[in-house]
């Protein structure tokens, strides 16, 4: 004890002055140069749109803040444009919400419950059925967007959120993360509810999707943004207007127009505005409920 | 609560190699049952099957009356208790309690009195809220054994559930469960690879040695009367001195000239004279000279290692002893050393 009480003053006289730390400092520049860059090119879309569609045709991007952002979104979101003059932000907003929502959902769905047969079952080709959904990895849709339009087409399913988004869903990612995830699942586990007398449905339901709850909160991010930022699947199967998601109307207004008339920049770039604040929205929600489920380490 | 019969159990695993030989035992109603044996005996192997977690190659398991072998684990109502507890993580200590109950329809409030009845005789009342990564090992332990007996199972499986404890936690819990298992009266087979458990925690111990039985008997008779050398090296710390000795025409077993053991009519050729260190005393008469080369320290007593007729040995004296290195001289204190076969390891 004698020992520790004197030690303590002679260490602290030990320790050095705090010197300038030019590696931290350097570390910092790194960072904000490197937000610099991914911010600015937003916030100049943001200013631009508050401009009107002439001063922005005629001086190009904008860095001062206007006087039209609250028209400009105004007409973006609610006039309805395009050629048919039926769809306005608002459906597209809800459209891609429901391509972003429904892809995430449907393939973590589709993704866990695969996963949780191939780990689970004593499948006799298990290994076999998961190299060949594997390999769906290496063909993602752009590859196999022929086939799989005739496909929709054949269907009857142009036009329709199901032919806009089942095809999307169809393919490896989210069974193989989950895969990789249930196998460092413990095997006691399994056998403890077992014994508890859960069956398969209800060991994968009160087990394993709430163990698997940062997991879905990760895959859910992912596939969001992914499904949210569809551009070539959306313009090939759905040809109505109703059907437009924001991505798509971004184009349709600075190209719907006569020539004689100039471009509505303002609006695209409102549009594009409004187009990115979503994504943002769940990483930053899901962020934080991953984060805290990881940190928590309850298994 | 019910008897459990094993009829020549066997287990074959999927690629060839066979980890239970058939073994037959019977476990009386209401009795604690300790398997013990080293790494890889197939003790696992064996709890695995009674609990039908593990299929049984051949041969017939009954708990009770009832024949079990194609019974699912959630219908033979047994409770294990896991090496690692295997809580749910993400439920609370209640909700992992009262899994087993809910999955089986009783009733919410029923299954919230047998939970704080469970909890209540664990010490756990407090922490019913918590989750299991909020708990320490023994909380864990404990909230792993009262997911086990709110079932009112007829039989506990437990494998090695003290091993992820501190020595000190687990004499602690060592001596619970066995309290708690004649408090609920419940046949129990528990799983342990450490002797000084399985003396002090079994009514009954079987040895497992590859897959083969090796011996069954009570803790005394396990210690008094090894079947095999086995045995007689796995139980009991420090562990009994085997020395190679030889019948002679006069019926004893000699290891050296001038010294040699009494053996049993029938024995004959090479056999091992097993002594246990603590069955000897340093005495000025004693006809056995041992060279002491290290002495250990124990605290209670000491352990003299050396080397008595050529061959390694130990002996334990009380700590008042005085010892140094050098000569001394032992002779037996109690009891007849044992004899067993040298190429078999079966004692004669
Ligand atoms: N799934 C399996 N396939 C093939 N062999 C196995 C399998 N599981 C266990 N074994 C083998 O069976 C033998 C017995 O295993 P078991 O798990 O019953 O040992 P144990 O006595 O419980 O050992 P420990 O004290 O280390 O837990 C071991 O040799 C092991 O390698
Ligand atoms: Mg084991």
């Amino acid at each position: 004890m004698i020992d520790i009480t004197t030690a303590t003053p002679n260490a602290a006289t030990i320790t050095p002055k705090r010197r300038f730390k030019w590696n931290v400092a350097l570390d910092h520049l790194v960072l904000i140069v490197g937000s610099l860059f991914m911010i600015l090119p937003v916030l100049l879309a943001f200013t631009t749109a508050s401009h009107d569609a002439v001063t922005i045709h005629r001086e190009g991007l904008q860095l001062k803040m206007g006087d039209q952002l609250g028209v400009n979104f105004q007409k973006a979101m609610f006039e309805k444009g395009g050629f048919t003059d039926t769809v306005d932000g608002m459906r597209m907003l809800t459209n891609s919400f429901i391509l972003g929502i429904g892809f995430a959902v449907g393939k973590i769905i589709i993704g866990m419950m695969a996963a949780y047969a191939i780990v689970y079952f004593r499948l006799r080709f298990a290994s076999f059925a998961f190299w060949i959904i594997f390999t769906t990895l290496l063909l993602p849709l752009e590859v196999r967007i022929l086939p799989s339009y005739e496909v929709i087409q054949g269907l009857g399913l142009t036009n329709t959120y199901t032919g806009l988004i089942v095809p999307l869903i169809a393919s490896a990612t989210a069974t193989f993360f989950f895969r990789q995830f249930f196998r460092s699942v413990p095997e006691e586990l399994v056998e403890a509810s077992r014994i508890d007398g859960a069956g398969p449905v209800k060991f994968f339901i009160d087990i394993l999707v709430p163990l698997s709850r940062t997991m879905i909160a990760a895959m859910f991010i992912i596939m969001f943004v992914f499904g949210w930022n569809q551009y070539l699947w959306p313009t090939l199967i759905t040809t109505e207007e109703s059907f437009f998601t924001l991505v798509r109307g971004i184009k349709q207004i600075v190209i719907s127009y006569t020539d004689a008339q100039i471009p509505e920049h303002g609006q695209a770039l409102a549009l594009a505005f409004v187009a990115i604040v979503p994504p943002v929205l769940v990483v930053i929600f899901f962020q934080s409920w991953f984060v805290k489920g990881l940190t928590e380490s309850d298994k | 609560m019910a008897k459990v019969t094993l009829d020549g159990i066997r287990k074959v695993y999927p690629n060839g190699f066979e980890a239970v030989k058939p073994s037959s035992f019977d476990i009386p109603d209401g009795e604690f049952v300790v398997l013990v044996g080293p790494s890889g005996c197939g003790k696992s192997t064996l709890l695995r099957m009674i609990a039908g977690l593990e299929d049984i190659s051949e041969g017939a398991l009954s708990i009770g009356d009832r024949v079990v072998n194609d019974v699912d684990p959630a219908d033979r109502n047994i409770a294990m208790v896991f090496q690692n507890y295997a809580l749910y993580p993400h439920m609370t200590v209640a909700k992992n309690m009262g899994y087993g109950l809910k999955n089986r329809g009783v009733s919410k409030a029923e299954i919230e009195r047998k939970v704080a009845e469970a909890a209540e005789m664990l010490d756990l009342s407090a922490l019913l809220d918590r989750r299991p990564s909020q708990l320490s090992g023994g909380q864990r332990q404990r909230v792993a054994m009262g997911r086990a007996i709110v079932r009112n199972p007829d039989l506990f499986l437990f494998d090695e559930p003290l091993s992820n404890l501190d020595a000190k936690l687990r004499n602690q819990m060592r001596i619970e469960i066995r309290a708690l298992q004649r408090r609920l009266g419940v046949t129990a087979i528990y799983v342990t690879h450490d002797q000084v458990e399985a003396m002090t925690m079994a009514d009954r111990i079987i040895v497992l040695n590859g897959g083969v039985i090796e011996q069954i008997g009570t803790p005394t008779e396990i210690y008094e009367n090894p079947a095999s050398t086995f045995v007689a090296g796995f139980m009991g710390a420090p562990p009994m001195n085997l020395l190679k000795a030889k019948v002679n025409g006069a019926g004893t077993a000699e290891v050296t000239e001038g010294l040699s053991f009494p053996a049993p009519a029938g024995a004959s050729g090479d056999v091992l004279v097993g002594i246990r260190p603590e069955d000897l005393e340093i005495a000025e008469d004693g006809d056995m000279q041992m060279e002491v080369k290290i002495v250990e320290e124990l605290g209670a007593n000491r352990l003299l290692h050396g080397d008595l007729g050529g061959q390694e040995f130990s002996v334990s004296v009380p700590k008042q002893q005085e010892v140094t290195e050098g000569q001394i001289a032992l002779r037996i204190k109690s009891g007849e050393p044992h004899v067993f076969d040298a190429n078999s390891g079966r004692r004669l």
